[in-house]
Formats: structure tokens, sequence, C-alpha cells
């Protein structure tokens, strides 16, 4: 995937943001909350001079921002220029996340193919800025919706890059509201990053959605979220549920280590699964049977791969830094199988919520709980 | 009344009218095949619609226009004209109208939305966009309460109004704030050059060419522009005719035609 090199020692939000740039956005809307200020931050510094403002690298468009008067604002501006067929992007966290589920819920009813990049805080309400994994449900499902969007969770500053880069491309082609969900751990850590230029091959180019057939005898397109008739309704959920079973297949990623002898398997998302490997690594050194899984997408979850972790073995180990958010969307697929392998493992918990995990602590966990 | 909503009969009734009179002409840029339209007999924002549409066929912009709704009353207008249009949530309708606008700058966008929608849940959006000039033309139909969810008291409910059903003794004004006047309001933080202005459903010939001025300052890039329609709610007012003509007339004591070029 790699195409033209560039590596940098740079803070995970200004990778953010960057990434974005590689993808070929041009319109960002923000209002500043911690962890994710910087990616506004840098987005202002690459636009730069508003009166002459610098150009897309992909499109060769003129970059533009605008920090808005709140998150409600910045979610249905980017809403705005989506449906102008421009790629539009957003960054918020905790609090913020809450009020633009406004936006998301409207972008998962009209299929807008928004961008946002939230920096998990800690919960419960406005709590702590730096490490947590606590706004996965809210991001997963947030809004009066059935979770037709894509949720990337990256785990290290690299993959932030790369899929921030991806979420653009995915949000255009499948036409869903997509997520990079990081934390403030590591929209806040230094790290070191290559930021490559995008393959054009992954590169899908934005269409407007309205304003797209300037023709004479055009028909118009007259959208709307808002039905009297409950069977209506239901007949638009029933197509996107085919849509989304469908297009999951094609969206949805995870990463696994040492699962062909493995007794027991960790599974853990995002910044944790940092530690997570680290301590399989470990444990493997002193000869212990353990296996590693994590989706790389929270939405959707890569069935197959998930079921072929686990199906067989002893015990599954849920590692989060939330009392079981992702173990809630895990559990819920694999009642989805009625294959007795599946069923009959074991489930393990190690929950931290909004603390950091160490691979420390998780191999001291390992060592206490698992035989 | 209801004989304004209907569409000419004939060619020829068409052809009579002259491009500046209301009756009988049946604007181009309507959507046929949503006719009749959904919003109660005696509503106020039919009328405004139709002076819209009047103005859009007059100022040749239908297929650069985009029309961005409200939820409230407005919603009902979703498929009122063959002109690319969407719904938003409500109160929302003007930051989906500027995202559209920074990313098309061609295009002509309407944002139409309620008094509750632009002067209680999305005031904060109406204030920016002005403070910010944005360049877009946002109107308000003005109907003094919450149409669409059974009429409640609105930002706009004044004190001689009939009584809505959470202000049911009448806005005492002591316990229930003072009615907001949104171009009075917005005179005072614009910027120069806006325009902004009122006028009421009961002389469609003046709201139209409001309407025309509105949409003509975007399109002349001079940034924000503004109208608020005052409008009935026969439905909430629970007026017969007369009585909604009246209550209009006493309404615009309150908010009285308003025009300028800031
Ligand atoms: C966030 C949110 N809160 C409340 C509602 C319920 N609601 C729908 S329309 C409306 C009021 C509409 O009043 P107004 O904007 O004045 O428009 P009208 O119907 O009078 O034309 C309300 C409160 C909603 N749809 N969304
Ligand atoms: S409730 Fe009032 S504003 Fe809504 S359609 Fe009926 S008359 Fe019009």
């Amino acid at each position: 995937m790699p195409q033209k090199e560039n590596r940098q020692f740079l803070q995970g939000n200004v990778v953010a943001a960057h990434a974005a740039l590689a993808a070929g956005a041009t319109h960002f809307y923000g209002y500043p909350i911690t962890p994710s200020s910087e990616i506004l931050e840098t987005w202002v510094n690459l636009v730069g001079d508003p009166a002459k403002p610098n150009k897309s690298p992909v499109t060769k468009e003129p970059l533009q921002y605008l920090q808005c008067e709140d998150e409600m604002t910045s979610g249905f501006a980017m809403i705005g220029s989506c449906l102008a067929g421009k790629k539009a992007f957003t960054t918020t966290a905790g609090p913020g996340n809450i009020l633009m589920q406004d936006a998301f819920s409207a972008a998962e009813a009209l299929r807008i193919p928004t961008v946002a990049l939230i920096m998990q805080r800690g919960g419960l309400s406005t709590s702590t800025v730096i490490y947590s994994q606590e706004e996965v449900t809210l991001t997963c499902l947030g809004g009066n919706g059935e979770g037709f969007r894509v949720v990337y969770s990256p785990h290290n500053i690299q993959e932030l890059y790369d899929y921030t880069i991806k979420a653009f491309n995915t949000a255009w082609k499948y036409r869903y509201p997509t997520f990079v969900l990081g934390d403030g751990y590591q929209g806040k850590m230094h790290g070191e990053v290559n930021l490559h230029t995008m393959d054009p091959k992954s590169y899908v180019k934005p269409k407007p959605i309205l304003l797209s057939n300037k023709g004479k005898n055009k028909k118009s397109v007259n959208l709307r979220n808002c039905y009297d008739q409950e069977e209506e309704i239901y007949e638009i959920i029933e197509k996107y549920r085919k849509d989304f079973a469908r297009d999951s297949k094609k969206i949805a990623e995870s990463e696994s280590l040492f699962l062909d002898d493995a007794e027991s398997v960790i599974i853990s998302h995002g910044i944790v699964s940092t530690a997570a490997k680290e301590a399989v690594g470990r444990l493997r050194k002193h000869g212990q049977k353990i296996g590693f899984w994590r989706p790389i997408t929270l939405r959707p979850i890569d069935l197959p791969g998930l079921l072929k972790a686990v199906k067989g073995k002893k015990e599954i180990i849920y590692i989060e830094s939330a009392l079981g958010q992702l173990s809630r969307l895990i559990n819920d697929e694999l009642m989805s199988s009625n294959d007795n392998r599946v069923r009959n493992v074991r489930i393990k918990t190690m929950f931290k919520p909004a603390l950091g995990i160490s691979p420390r602590d998780i191999t001291d966990f390992i060592s206490k709980n698992v035989s | 009344m209801s004989a304004r909503r209907r569409p000419p009969k004939n060619k020829s009734s068409q052809k009579n009218s002259a491009s500046n009179s209301v009756l009988p002409s049946f604007p181009k840029c309507y959507k046929k095949n949503s006719k009749p339209h959904k919003f109660c007999p005696g509503c106020g924002h039919p009328i405004v619609l139709k002076m819209l549409g009047q103005a859009i066929d007059e100022l040749k912009i239908q297929n650069k226009s985009v029309f961005l709704i409200d939820i409230g009353c407005s919603l009902l207008a979703w498929d009122f004209y063959n002109i690319d249009t969407t719904q938003t949530h409500h109160g929302r309708t003007i930051p989906v109208a500027l995202g559209f606008k920074r990313a098309n700058p061609e295009a002509v966008v309407i944002a139409y939305l309620g008094d509750g929608g632009a002067y209680s849940i999305g005031m904060q959006h109406l204030v920016h966009a002005t403070l910010r000039n944005e360049n877009i033309t946002t109107i308000v139909v003005n109907n003094m309460n919450y149409g669409m969810t059974g009429g409640q008291m609105a930002p706009t409910t004044i004190t001689e109004q009939p009584p809505t059903t959470t202000a049911p003794f009448g806005r005492k004004e002591k316990y229930l704030g003072t009615p907001l006047k949104g171009p009075e309001m917005l005179e005072k933080i614009g910027v120069p050059g806006q325009y902004i202005a009122r006028m009421s459903v009961d002389v469609p010939p003046q709201l139209k060419l409001t309407l025309k001025k509105a949409l003509q300052h975007q399109m002349d890039k001079k940034g924000f522009s503004f109208v608020e329609a005052l409008s009935y709610c026969p439905n909430n007012w629970k007026t017969n005719a007369a009585e909604t003509i009246a209550t209009l007339q006493k309404a615009k004591q309150e908010f009285p035609t308003y025009e300028k070029e800031l």
C-alpha cells in the first residue's frame, strides 16, 4: 500500500489531519475539545490563509475549514458539504460525540458519507481525556438508528494514518457514515510514522448527492428522513440491513496472532491491542498456548474471522479500558452462531474502565487467571 | 383561500397572468404529482412556498437551487418542488445549508424553517451564520407556535394570540418570557450589506418581491439574506377564516413589515 515514503516523528492528532489531506479531504468542520483539538489546529495550518488557501494534493481544490459554534453545526455542515459532493470531515470526543450523534443519525438515515475522527475520553460524562475505550457503544450504535456505520479502531499511529485514509474511501464507496476511533493516548502520543501518499488505485472519487444532474430535463432528487407510514420506514431499514450485511463482507477487517495452537485467545481492540500483542509475545516465550484476535472494524465485525479465532478454544479473554463495551459487541455476534464449539467457549474479562493497560498488567492477569 | 392554491384550469389563464401577479399561475418548478400539497387547509406555508416557487421561476434558478427544510411543518414540503431537496433535523437546516454552499458556491442554497427551528433550537446557528455572513438565503415561517407538534408556545408566541397548549392562560411575559423579534434582533448583530426582511402571507406579491430580493442577494454573492414570513396556522390557532385573518392583522402590530439592507 505505501506509495511515496515520508517518515516523520509526530503527534497522533497531527498524523490524523495529514491522513485526511492525503485522502483528498477538502472540507473540515469542528469545535475544540480535548483530546482531539490538534486535529482541528493542524488542519487549519494545512489550509493556511483562508484568503489564499492551499490546495488539496489530491483534488487540487482549495482546502477549507470552519471552526463552528458547536458540534451540531460541525456535524450538519459536514453533511451539507457531503451532499454537494466534497470529502468533508470532523473530529470530536466525549460530550462532543454525544452532541454530534444528532448529525450522525441523520447521516445514517440518508446514507451520507461523513467521516469523523473520534478521540475517546474516559466516561462518565466529562471525565478524563487520556486513555480510554469508553465511546465504543456511542460511536458504533449512537443515535436513534441501527448502527449502519463503519467504525475503524486503529491500534497505533501508523494505523491511525492508514485507516483514516481508508475511512474516506470506504465512506464514499459504500455510503455509510464512517468513523476512526482513537483515544486521548493515541491522539496525544508522539511516534514514528510514514506519511506516505495514498495508493491511487484505492481512491474513491466523491460525487454530489444533490445537484448532481445538471441536464435540462432533470428529475429532482427529493430526500427525506421523516415518514408517516410505519411500513415505509420498515422497508428502508430492511434495505439498509441487507446492504450492510452485503457490504460488511468487503468492509470488515481483523487481525490475529498464534491462533493455530492457542487454547486461550485474548480479544481486545485499539490502543489496548498494542499492549495485548506485546503481552502475548512474552507469554508465548514462556510456552503459554495463547493467541490473539482483534477487530479492526468494530462495525461491522469480521464474523468469519471471529468464529475462526474462537471455535474450539478453551476460553476467550476480553481486555478493555471500559466495562465491556467491546465484549457486548462480540458476544452479540457469537450468539448468532449455533456451533457448540463456539457457544461453549468460556469467557473471562479484564475490564479497567478509563485506565491505561500495560503489557505487564495483562501478563499478570493471565498468570493468575489462565491455567 | 382554497381557490388561491388551485392550479390553473387551462393554459389561457396561465397566459393572462403577468409575471408579477399572484393568481392563478402555478409555478413551473412545482412537482406536480405531489399536489395537492400536504399542509392543512388555510395554512400559510403553501402561500410562502408558492411565492418562493414564482421567485425561483422568475430568476430561472430551478436547476441550480437546493431546497433544505427543517423538521416542523416545513418537512411537509420535501417533495413540493421539482428542485433538489432534503430534510434535516429540527433546527439544523442552516448548518446543512452553509456546508452545502461552502462546497458548491454556484448553487442557490435555501434554508426553509419554522420559527421554533430558527429562533429556539437552532438559534445559535442563525446568530453565527449572520455573524459570518454565510452566503445563503434563510426563510423563516413565523406562525407564532410549534405547528407540527400540536401548537405549543414558541419563542414568537405573543400575549394577544389565542392560547397555546403550553401557555393555556396566554403568554404571561412575567412567567413565560418576551416574544422574540427575529429581523430586529439580526439587525443588531448583522454585517453591513445583509438583506433582512419580514413580510406577511396576506400580501403575497410583496412577499414574493422580498423572497426574490433575498435570492438575488445570494446570487450577487452579497452574503446572508433573511426573510421572515408572518404566517397563518388556523389548525392550532383554532380559528375560522375570518378569525385567522384577524389574528394575523393583530400580530402585524407586534411583527411589522420590515425590510433593510444593512
Ligand atoms: C431535536 C428535536 N426536538 C424536538 C422535536 C419535535 N419537534 C418537531 S417539529 C417541532 C416544532 C416545530 O415548530 P416550528 O419550527 O415553529 O415549525 P412549524 O411546525 O410551526 O412550521 C418540534 C419541537 C424534534 N423533531 N427534534
Ligand atoms: S399545523 Fe399549522 S403550520 Fe402546520 S400545516 Fe397545519 S396550519 Fe400549517
